[in-house]
């Protein structure tokens, strides 16, 4: 059996992770302090990917990284590189499919967070990126590593997105999601069903992860 | 010398305070929600207010009309919270700490032991706050701020998240720190007791107003009249 699929699947997914985490992090917490209307404006846009069908998404992507489009076509041109049809390709649609999931959380989290602590670290003299990596983060660490975990767990899951923006290549863009519905569309059904119980176990051990991680909090005042 | 003169709209009132203190602790005394901890977080530079000016020891905090607005890193004011806002992931030492970044290695390790001990927070040194008593938790704060040398000492309502015995027990330790304590204070209350027993001056605040400074003799007794008029007699203090 060619595992192939499982260590793309799973390096996309990380790398996908990591990206959304930072960015995740970032937009929650400077997106908290804009004016109302430009929060509600950029929560909208930003959550969407959450509920659009991901073959929409996968088609917007497209529309800009697609080789005769803006984007693409500067790459191929200027770099001679091809966004789309590559194993990282799909980092790009998974990265944008997850991204709520991980921007939701982590803003419930920052939320959650008592602004005294910030205000009492400021009148102590500490700077404002020891307030934010030592006292905030720390803080809201349950709701951002939960976060982190189920965006890594929904990454594995992708198929929409990376369907249309990589396609199916055995050895080069194959995941576990696309070989399930090659090898089912082509009757292979007893290598279908493998990958399929292997994405059920792997998907059960993360959910386990997040349940342990979402346990009561020990922590008041 | 603290210089305090400013205004700031907030969702019921403008609050206006202005006053200035030099030396001896000064209470502003006033019912919740009269602005009282909004006046300290501006001077603490939490808050933002939209005119005046603050002044400390010549060196200005905050000006409107010269747009000078220093963070509050940059202020050296030490502020009590409340509920002591000490930071729940870090031990009773790591708390401490976070007052002293202007030193390192072994110099910060003598340092934290020395507030240790000045505040008898022996043997907690490795614990979490969530695990201390309310009268601890205080000390730890107390500690922290004077680990970070303020020239202003603000203290929020410092005993209203005690119960009154350990309120009994503390008043004289922290009128002891305010003693000792070379800059200014300011204690916010709406304990007249508190005002008596621990400043010299209060300012009442009303609305958002804070009225002139006066002794703390003279306030009591005025407020010994308000309280004659409604028909209810203020226990007799011997000063």
């Amino acid at each position: 059996m060619d595992l192939y699929p499982l260590y793309n699947s799973l390096r996309i997914a990380a790398i996908s992770a990591m990206i959304v985490f930072f960015a995740g992090i970032a937009c929650a917490y400077y997106i908290a302090k804009l004016p109302r209307v430009l929060k509600g404006i950029l929560d909208v846009l930003l959550t969407l990917p959450l509920v659009l069908p991901p073959t929409v998404v996968g088609y917007l992507l497209l529309l800009v990284l697609g080789p005769k489009r803006p984007v693409g076509s500067f790459f191929l041109e200027s770099f001679d590189i091809r966004l789309t049809m590559r194993w990282w390709s799909a980092v790009f649609a998974v990265s944008v499919v997850v991204f709520p999931l991980m921007y939701r959380t982590a803003r419930g989290a920052f939320e959650q967070f008592d602004e005294n602590l910030a205000d009492a670290g400021r009148t102590l003299g500490l700077r404002n990126s020891y307030i934010f990596w030592r006292i905030r983060i720390p803080y809201c660490k349950q709701g951002i590593i939960a976060g982190a975990v189920l965006s890594f767990a929904r990454a594995l899951g992708e198929y929409g997105a990376t369907s249309m923006i990589a396609g199916y290549t055995p050895g080069k863009t194959a995941t576990i999601s696309t070989a399930v519905y090659q090898l089912w569309r082509t009757g292979n059904d007893e290598l279908a069903l493998k990958w399929v119980l292997i994405n059920i176990a792997i998907s059960a051990v993360v959910l386990l992860c997040v349940n342990l991680l979402e346990r009561p909090q020990r922590r008041k005042g | 010398m603290l210089t305090v003169d400013i205004e700031k709209r907030l969702d019921r009132f403008t609050l206006k305070a202005r006053f200035s203190c030099s030396g001896e602790p000064l209470a502003l005394f006033g019912a919740s929600g009269a602005g009282k901890s909004m006046t300290l977080k501006c001077i603490a530079g939490i808050e933002k207010p939209d005119r005046g000016y603050i002044e400390l020891n010549g060196n200005v905090l905050f000006d409107s009309e010269k747009h000078i607005n220093l963070p509050p890193q940059k202020r050296k004011v030490g502020y009590l919270f409340q509920d002591y806002a000490l930071f729940p992931d870090m031990t009773v030492s790591q708390n401490i700490a976070t007052g002293l970044t202007r030193y390192r290695g072994k110099e910060k390790t003598a340092k934290i032991n020395e507030f240790i001990s000045r505040f008898h927070l022996d043997g907690l040194e490795s614990k979490r706050p969530a695990t201390l008593s309310g009268g601890e938790k205080q000390r730890v704060a107390l500690a922290r701020i004077f680990a970070s040398a303020p020239d202003v000492l603000l203290l929020d309502e410092p005993f209203s998240s005690l119960d009154s015995y350990l309120k009994l027990e503390l008043l004289p330790y922290i009128k002891n720190i305010i003693k000792d304590f070379k800059g200014e204070s300011i204690l916010v209350t709406h304990n007249i007791d508190e005002v008596l027993y621990l400043c010299d001056h209060a300012a009442p605040i009303n609305n958002g107003v804070i009225e002139s400074t006066r002794e703390a003799t003279v306030f009591y007794n005025e407020l010994q009249e308000q309280y004659k008029k409604a028909g209810i007699s203020l226990p007799e203090y011997h000063l």
